[in-house]
Formats: structure tokens, sequence, C-alpha cells
């Protein structure tokens, strides 16, 4: 970020960051700015940000970033609280969007997770289901990615500084492979790549390192998971392998979600 | 005692700077501790049980995203598990470079933890914006070392959260030369730099807190002890990863989420300190001697000195990663063949808080039948109790309310507790009868 004159503290925007359920991963975006981040502080008023420090929970704030899914019944309580305090609320990463790997709970067979882990199941307060914010609030925009990165927070940051709207990018990863002039791992290695279906943002780092991409970013626009799906038939996966591509890091985005059904009912 | 009578209750709704949440319950009757318990209610997310049926080439992926601090911790316990059981033998170049990514880790999630997480309470600041402001050059150095240790993920993994590279039976591709190069410049640039971390943190004025404990963390003849080793304890014992159950048990109390783990029925510590403790005479010499320098002496009782334990490590972690790209040539490649075999799959290694140990049990197909994962956080639970138990008791508690829980606070960090694997805020009550 580079830094021009602080804007007077009055007119700096009051930002909060809020953890659920999550690893933690993207408030890592902020805290590993590097010096960057006493730039960032010194631009925005960060009033909670319990990681780093700052604790305000129930103020008001211009930006509210939302790291994680709701699994908890306080989960829906607090985001409830949250959202009438914020003027802008911002969902960041898969757990956010799509309720994360944990939601690969929510696809589950039947089965008593919660007794098979705990001698005391009692004393585990934990939903069903994990979910995205969105299920539960009005969000005003989302950041797909597992994690997301500097930039792209940065990217949403400055545009709220500059009073614009975030834009988003819901190309596939195949765009920024071509753009880094790489090459094709389905096409010249027969690798099960994800690229085809998958949002771009994150560079292409998958394929960068000459391996598959796993769909971390969530599904583009206009992903045709019916084609991938022949194609990683076509390169010899099993059934089981193919859904198993969808069921990951955001098994329960729609698009994702439903190319898993079909194939599980096709193979049944 | 005169206000025998008198009961007080505190509510802090969020512990800030650890990474999770979690409640301490404190009741002090007629001048004693009646009740301590450390509860944790971070909501589990279920790993063990989604990673069944998952391939063992996706395993990296997926547990990766436990703990987006310590991701290479994670995938390199995996990945040393299932090559055990598969019986592949890493490429030296491989080998080698798993243990600079692990560097990366260790400089990356130190470097946070004291200068975001835990300085800021030696200084009487809130967090580390405030400590910005009174030692902005201390802040800024600790800001630039975590960078460079995300750097050195990113050179073997693309990214330093969640990051792609690691596959088992090596990685998916090597660094070209010429990033290595400027790696290289990059770290010998850090020496000085971490050589004054380690002046400064070993000068901030800590408690004097004698504590008799055990020490527990992974020991290998060849040098400190990350990647790969034994586990010693402080007691003189060496287990093989496989005998962990014989030694180690794990069990549940209904007010935490965490599942609680002992050494034959003791609490134990786990991390930095352990590691120093049981590993120091392997330190490099130049170390050793800024160390003498310094004062600190080890094995040390006081877990305050789990701050300085952290610079050191940077240090060492700094040392080790040029040792080992010194003479850096790219491999004819970077991973070898897999074939999945069935069977039981166990590693551990040292994630930057202390013993990871994995366990998978696999099919002919090379898919997940169980899995088990016993992070740090839960095996240094039942020791934080304990600590705050005798830190209270020296610390004093006549002291008032505010001061007993920002001193408990303290305490608590000297662990950097990773509250995704285990917990997230810290509510505190203190009754007082």
């Amino acid at each position: 970020m580079n830094a021009s004159a602080s804007p007077p503290a009055a007119a700096k925007p009051r930002v909060a960051v809020h953890k659920f359920s999550s690893c933690d991963g993207c408030q890592l975006a902020f805290l590993n700015l590097g010096e960057d981040l006493l730039t960032l502080a010194d631009r925005v008023d960060l009033v909670h940000f319990a990681e780093a420090g700052p604790l305000d929970p129930d103020t008001e704030v211009d930006v509210a970033f939302i790291e994680g899914s709701v699994y908890t019944p306080e989960d829906m309580e607090r985001i409830q609280r949250i959202r009438r305090h914020s003027r802008l609320l911002i969902a960041i990463g898969a757990c956010a969007v799509s309720g994360g790997i944990q939601a690969l709970r929510n696809s589950a067979d039947g089965g008593d997770w919660v007794a098979q882990i705990y001698a005391h199941p009692e004393a585990i307060d934990s939903l069903e289901h994990s979910t995205p914010i969105a299920q539960h609030v009005k969000v005003d925009f989302e950041l797909w990615g597992c994690p997301v990165n500097g930039p792209q927070m940065l990217a949403v940051v400055n545009s709220l500084l500059l009073g614009v709207t975030p834009s988003d990018n819901a190309d596939k990863v195949c765009t920024e492979c071509k753009r880094r002039s790489l090459t094709c791992v389905m096409v010249s290695r027969g690798v099960a790549c994800m690229g085809p279906v998958t949002r771009a943002a994150c560079g292409a780092l998958c394929p960068s390192l000459g391996r598959d991409c796993y769909g971390c970013y969530g599904p583009a626009a206009q992903a045709n998971t019916d084609a991938l799906a022949a194609r990683f038939t076509h390169l010899g996966l099993d059934p089981r392998a193919i859904v198993q591509r969808f069921r990951s890091i955001n098994s329960q985005a729609p698009v994702f979600l439903a190319a898993a059904d079909k194939l599980r009912k096709h193979n049944d | 005692m005169t206000e025998s009578l008198r009961s007080v209750s505190i509510h802090v709704p969020v512990l800030a700077r650890v990474e999770g949440e979690g409640a301490l319950d404190l009741r002090i009757d007629n001048g004693e501790i009646a009740e301590l318990r450390l509860r944790i209610f971070e909501p589990p997310r279920f790993f063990e049980k989604f990673l069944e049926g998952h391939l063992y080439s996706e395993i990296p992926d997926m547990v990766a995203r436990i703990c987006g601090i310590c991701p290479v911790a994670y995938q390199a316990t995996a990945a040393q598990a299932l090559e055990k059981l598969f019986g592949v033998e890493l490429d030296p170049w491989a080998r080698d470079m798993r243990r600079v990514f692990y560097c990366g880790e260790w400089i990356q999630s130190h470097s946070l933890h004291i200068h975001l997480l835990a300085a800021p309470d030696f200084f009487g600041c809130s967090n580390a914006i405030e400590l910005a402001r009174i030692a902005p050059e201390e802040v800024r150095r600790g800001l630039r070392i975590q960078a460079l240790g995300n750097e050195l993920m990113d050179l073997f993994g693309a990214r330093s959260v969640h990051p792609v590279g690691v596959r088992i039976g090596g990685f998916h591709a090597a660094p070209a030369l010429s990033r290595i190069k400027e790696m290289r410049d990059k770290l010998r640039a850090a020496l000085p730099e971490a050589e004054a971390l380690v002046r400064w943190a070993a000068r901030i004025p800590v408690p004097q807190d004698d504590q008799g404990f055990v020490s527990v963390a992974m020991r290998h003849p060849d040098g400190y002890a990350i990647e790969q080793g034994r586990i010693g304890v402080s007691d003189g014992a060496r287990i093989e990863a496989e005998a962990f159950d014989d030694h180690f048990a794990e069990h549940h109390e209904p007010f935490s989420t965490a599942l609680f783990c002992t050494y034959h029925k003791r609490p134990y510590l786990v991390g930095p300190l352990a590691r120093l403790n049981l590993n120091h005479a392997q330190l490099p010499e130049a170390i050793k001697a800024l160390l003498a320098e310094t004062g600190l002496e080890l094995p040390s009782r006081n877990l305050f000195h789990s701050l300085a334990a952290r610079a050191v490590e940077i240090l060492l972690a700094l040392h080790e990663a040029l040792r080992l790209l010194e003479n850096y040539r790219p491999p004819d490649s970077p991973w070898v063949p897999v074939t999945p075999r069935a069977g039981v799959a166990i590693g551990c290694t040292e994630a930057p808080r202390g013993l990871l140990w994995h366990r998978y049990e696999m099919d002919d197909d090379g898919r997940v039948v169980s899995a088990r994962i016993v992070p740090p956080t839960s095996q240094n639970q039942g020791r934080i109790e304990e600590d705050l138990r005798l830190s209270l008791l020296n610390f004093g508690l006549d002291q008032p309310d505010d001061a007993l829980r920002l001193h408990c606070e303290k305490v608590i960090r000297n662990y950097d507790p990773c509250i995704s694997c285990a917990t997230h805020f810290l509510r505190m009550r203190v009754a007082r009868t």
C-alpha cells in the first residue's frame, strides 16, 4: 500500500475484523502485510481485531470483515449483532462465503461425529451444518479464496478508501494460466485440474508448480462442471474420485454441490 | 479476612492476541484458589472425520486447513507419516528442502507471536500498533523477519498460508537456482537483525517464576529436531512416534472442546522452551555464544522465557535455512513415485507451538479409513492450568482483579495457544468469597 498523507482521525474509516469458525488464515492477509500493516493501521481505524489486539466487538463500524463460517448457536446470534453495527459487511474466504472445508460435514452420511470424538458430547455446542455468512445476514461483498491473499484484501480496502465499489474477478483460473504463459497441465500431462471451473485471483499458483488446481477459490462464473467431469473420466479418474474433486474446500458452493450431487446420483 | 463475604466477578468477553476462543473461571475462597478451569470452546471442525474416504494425495491440502498459521507443520507431518507407511525414500534434496520449508514457518509464526501477540504485554501496550509507537524499529524489524519467513514458505509452496507445494514423495516443483541465490542474500542480511532480536527479547524484564515441569520435544542425533526425530522427555525417556499411545493419553473434559493430553497422567510442556530445554546443546556455536552473552540459562524453569526462546529459534531457523541452501542444486526430479499400501501411518514433527502427532489408517487404494491428530495446544492445555495455579500464587492472590486477569493472559500467551486447532476467546470470571 502506498502511504499518502494520513487522513485526519475523524475521517478515518472504522474497521472491524471478526472471526467465526475458521483456521485464522484469512485474517493473516492483514497480519502478514509486513511493514504495510503499520501503514494500514495509519489509514484506517482498526477498532476490533481480536487477534491483533483491539477489542470492541459491538461498536459501530464502517466496514466489518468476517472470516469463518457460522457453526454454533452463539455464532448465529453474534453475526446478527455485527450486522446491526456495521455499515458494510464483507465476507472473506471460503469459510465465510461457502461454509469452508468444515462444511464437508453437511453432506456426510449420518453418524454422530461428536460422539465419535468426544467423551462428553453434551458439552459440545455445535450446529449440524457449517453455513456461509450470507445465509444469515445481508452481505455487501464476498471475497473468495482459501485463503484470500494480501493483494485481494488491499484492493478491497483501497477501493473503499477511494469510495468506489470493490471489483471482483469471477473468471476462471485458466485465464490466469494464459496470462502467465503457463503450459496447461491438463492438456500437456493429463493432470485432473479444476482450473477450468475455478475462480481466478490466486494467480494460478498450482499450475505454476506443474500440479492440479484443486478449487480453493470456489466456482467461477459460467463453470461447465459437466464437461470437466467428463474430461476427468477420460483421464481415468474413478467416479468416487471425481465427486471428491468437487467436494473439497468449497463443497457447499452451489455450483460444486450440484455437480457432486449429480455425479453421485449418476454413480448410484 | 474482612472481605471474606465479598464476591467479585469480572467478565472479559474476548482475550486479545491469542488465536482462538477460551474462558478462564477462577474462584478464590478465603485467599486460596478453590477452582481454576481453562475452558476452550472453539467450535470443533471434525477434520479427523471428514478426512475419511479421501485419497492420500489430497491429505496435505486438506490438513493444511487446520491452521492458517502453521499449515506446513500439518502438511509435513502427514507427508512424513504416509511416506513411512508407503516405504518411500525421499531424495536428499527433498529431505533438506522440507526442513528449509519448515524453517520458513518457524520464522513467520514465531515473529508474528513475539511482536504482534506477546511483546505488547511487557511494555504496557494493549497491541502491536501501540507498541510500534514506543518501539518502532523493533516492531518494524519483527514484521520484516515475519515477511522473510513468509517468503521462504512461498519459495516452495507458492504462498505462505495453505501452501501448495508439498506432495507425498517430495515437492511438486523445485525453485530455480536464481531464486535461491536471492533468498540466500536475504537470509544473510537477516542474521544481524535476528541477533539483535535475540538480544532485545532477552532483555525484556519478565517475572521470576520458577516451576517444575516435564518438557517434551523431538530429538535427533544430527541436529536440532524440527521435521524428524524421536520424542524426547526431560525425564530421560526416548519414545518412538509409534509408541505415543503407550506414554501419552488424551481425555475429554466436559467444559472444553479440546482434548487434554497427559504424559503418564501428568501435564507436560511442548513448544519452543521445551525444545530449547532438551536440545540447546545442538545450537550452532555462534548462537550459544550469543546466549551466553545474554545470560539466558538453559534449561529454564520459567515459562516467561518462552518469548526469548522463540527469538532464539528464529535465529536457528535462519542459520539452518542458509546452511541447507548453501550448495543448492535443483534435483533431477523434485519427487519420487509413490505406491500406496494399506496399514497405519504415524508421523510427528515440531510445529512452531510444539509436538504434532498424526495417525492415519489407510486402505489398499490409498484412502483414509480413520485419522487422529494430536495438536500442540491440547498437549499444553493441562500445563497451562497448572502454570496458572502456580503462577497466580507466586504473583499474589490479593492483587486487584484487573492485575490478576492481565497476569493470567500473559501466562496463557507464553504458550502461544494456536487456537484454531483447539480454542478461541478468553472469558475470565473471578469470584472471591
